[in-house]
């Protein structure tokens, strides 16, 4: 009999080893004459098992994790084909971890229990059912793809929040300048912030979601024409779309008359080059076209006047790849997780000194410090947390009194924070909090596009400034200097928020801010030695 | 081949590449994706090819080449490392793990080791970060790196193991 094996192809579950544990797999079933068949699989999201390897059983698929080459013989010899619970990488049947079990899975709801190169597969598991939904829709009401969306409340899941619906209705009612031109779709898959890595899992677990929602939103306003536009730091991503793209035209749900509607939609994946500001709309349009990515002034909005100057949608992953359930289920459906203004889900990554990381997608409306209590289990080096970045490199410092605060947009922005993409990185009670101010200063003056003088020299002032205030507080100078130095830190960001076009320059005072605010005794006095040592000898030179 | 045949041959290959996709909407970043692929970065004569094939300046090919971190104008070493400098894999060493691998390899970011193997380039997140500290090799990204595993890491990529036909 053959057993059916999964072993994710993810990134992430590759750095980790899979491939390697794919190999000795192999090897050793065909010296023992065991018969199987691997499916590389996406990840589940829980990273702190990968490599995860499961087996379909009578039951239901078992999990055995994290794998290393060298479980692989004691594995088969305890009898994991027929999913035995005696091996110490027992897991049970995965469904039941409560990792997994305690979530919301919405848009991830396929992520690694598909394969991700089956369409056959994506099929068996309602894929396209949106889709069929969207061309019956369509033929009703030309304007009923696009109410279902706003009835969803779905707002951007790539940071800056904007209603979906609403977005979505600009480029509609929005005329191309001449009949030839077209409207065009655009991912953005650049994914830049650190600490996410929702949109790889995504794309990598379960890519014909993303391309069914590109394939509705382009018949929902009238587009033609999709681009992903992928980030370079994302190879893996890159094979995986690019093979379930070419088996969507094969399938006919790409091209010239999609599933027979007589529609057509086209789709490319684009890659970026390493640049973070290609993140923000315009800069992506920019790159897209050819030309380095500077920032666009705005108006006119992408909607109206965007690529090649013609009305675009441009959407987050994880936006467009929840499109789909949104028109399977309905808009009532999705509509009815959530709280306030923040509906449905929002999957949350937990990211750096974490003992359990991984996707945690859940509805909005819980709290950090539940998040950490149910799934976290403490920092991966066992210090207590001392800090936790939400939302990117763009966003606030928390600490532990602001762990319960709401997770929800409104409740976040009420506390000068952000959810951003939904990044959570955890830090130990060793982390310098000035040396995450300074950082994130630098990380500015590395990203910024340069358009603007407050962001592109006010970053670089802002390390300067910084490094200022190391050196007065060992050389005991006197209180003023450190209150004027501390003013003039404060000034500067308040310059870089008010005189900033875009979000790259007004938001990086966001975590200094947070850290001058909530870590206060912390800020400058824990600098470690051997950083503030450099920093006096570079002032010397 | 003498050098000039070379020279000829690379400019050839160039042109190709731009004959491909000049057709394209938005073609730049497709092409230079194409040839740096193929050779590894982007040799100077394919600036002026570029301009030509997509009527644009020089200037401009080179503002855009410049823009961009990802692309090389100078041929990088053998293998690119970038380390990871993002906040989940601050959170994890990275930052003692980037001094180790500074020092291990004898190079700072943007340079390439003498033996002309490596190439040590800064990243900022690489998508891995509930598995950090993240290091990428070409088009491989590892987890949980350390400055003892590294040092693994790279026996397998050394010339050394190359001349013996048993590099990985
Ligand atoms: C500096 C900067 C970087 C950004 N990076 C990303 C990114 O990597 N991915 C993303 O989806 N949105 C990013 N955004 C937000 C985009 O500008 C835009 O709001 C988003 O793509 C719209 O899609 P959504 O409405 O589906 O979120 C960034 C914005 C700024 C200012
Ligand atoms: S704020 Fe910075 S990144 Fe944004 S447009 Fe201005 S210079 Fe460019
Ligand atoms: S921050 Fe290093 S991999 Fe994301």
């Amino acid at each position: 009999m053959t057993t059916t094996l999964y072993l994710p192809i993810d990134t992430s579950a590759i750095a980790m080893g899979a491939d390697d544990v794919a190999k000795a797999l192999c090897f050793q079933t065909e010296k023992n004459q065991q018969a199987i068949n691997l499916i590389r699989n996406g990840s589940r999201g829980l990273f702190y098992l990968e490599p995860l390897l499961e087996v379909q059983t009578e039951q239901g698929r078992v999990a055995y994790g994290p794998v290393t080459v060298d479980d692989v013989e004691s594995l088969l010899a305890q009898g994991v084909l027929e999913g035995n619970a005696d091996h110490p990488l027992y897991l049970g049947l995965t469904e039941d971890i409560p990792y997994l079990a305690k979530q919301q899975r919405l848009t991830f709801k396929r992520a690694g229990i598909i394969d991700p190169f089956s369409i056959d597969d994506y099929l068996a598991h309602d894929g396209f059912t949106g889709l069929s939904n969207a061309i019956a829709l369509l033929k009703q009401d030309s304007n009923s793809i696009v109410d279902e969306i706003k009835t969803s409340g779905l707002r951007g899941r790539g940071g800056a929040a904007f209603p979906t619906g609403i977005k979505w209705q600009t480029v509609l009612d929005a005329k191309t300048t001449s009949a030839e031109q077209q409207k065009y779709i655009v991912c953005n898959a650049d994914e830049g912030d650190s600490g996410t890595f929702s949109d790889r899992l995504l794309m990598e677990a379960d890519p014909f979601s993303l391309i069914e929602g590109m394939i509705i939103a382009g018949l929902a306003v009238g587009a033609t024409q999709g681009y992903i536009y992928l980030r370079s730091e994302y190879p893996q991503a890159q094979f995986i779309l690019e093979k379930a793209i070419a088996s969507a035209y094969q399938h006919q749900y790409l091209g010239d008359n999609i599933q027979g509607s007589g529609q057509r939609f086209d789709l490319e994946v684009r890659l970026g080059a390493g640049a973070y500001i290609c993140g923000e709309e315009t800069s992506l349009l920019e790159s897209l076209e050819g030309k380095r990515g500077l920032v666009r002034a705005k108006p006119p909005l992408p909607a109206i006047e965007g690529l090649f100057g013609q009305p675009t949608i441009v959407n987050n992953v994880i936006s467009l790849a929840t499109v789909p359930i949104i028109l399977a289920k309905g808009a009532a459906y999705y509509q009815h997780f959530g709280i306030g203004r923040s509906r449905g889900t929002l999957p949350f990554q937990l990211a750096g000194n974490i003992k359990q990381g991984g996707l945690v997608e859940l509805a909005f409306g819980t709290t950090l410090a539940d998040i950490l209590h149910d799934f976290g289990a403490g920092t991966y080096t066992g210090e207590p947390i001392k800090a936790i970045q939400v939302g990117g490199p763009l966003g606030a410092y928390l600490s532990e009194s602001q762990w319960q605060t709401q997770l929800d947009y409104e409740a976040f922005s009420a506390i000068n924070a952000v959810l951003g993409h939904g990044g959570i990185v955890v830090f130990d009670n060793s982390v310098s909090m000035t040396e995450q101010a300074r950082f994130a200063m630098e990380f500015c003056a590395v990203e910024s596009c340069g358009k603007c003088t407050p962001c592109r020299i006010g970053s670089t002032r802002g390390v300067e400034v910084i490094d200022n205030m190391i050196i007065a507080s060992q050389q005991d100078s006197s209180n003023e200097q450190s209150v004027a130095l501390n003013e003039l830190l404060v000034d500067l960001c308040d310059t870089m928020i008010d005189g900033s076009l875009c979000a790259m320059g007004s938001m990086t005072p966001i975590p200094v801010k947070s850290i001058m605010t909530h870590f206060a005794d912390d800020f400058i006095s824990d600098m470690p030695v051997h950083h503030a040592e450099k920093v006096t000898v570079k002032e010397q030179r | 081949m003498n050098a000039n045949g070379k020279e000829q041959s690379t400019e050839k290959t160039i042109t190709l590449f731009v004959d491909n996709k000049k057709k394209l909407p938005g073609a730049l970043l497709p092409i230079l994706h194409d040839i740096q692929q193929h050779f590894g970065y982007i040799p100077q004569p394919a600036i002026v090819i570029i301009a030509q094939g997509l009527q644009q300046t020089e200037a401009e090919i080179y503002g855009v080449i410049s823009f961009y971190a990802h692309f090389h104008l100078e041929q990088p070493g053998r293998h690119i490392i970038e380390v990871c400098r993002g906040e989940a894999c601050q959170a994890m060493g990275s930052t003692a793990l980037e001094q180790a691998i500074k020092s291990q390899l004898g190079v700072d970011f943007g340079q390439t080791t003498a033996d002309k193997n490596y190439t040590l380039e800064p990243v900022y997140c690489l998508g891995n970060c509930a598995c950090s500290p993240s290091i990428k090799v070409g088009r491989k990204t590892y987890g949980r790196m350390s400055s003892s595993k590294f040092a693994k890491l790279i026996k397998t990529l050394s010339l050394y193991q190359l001349n013996l036909g048993e590099e990985r």
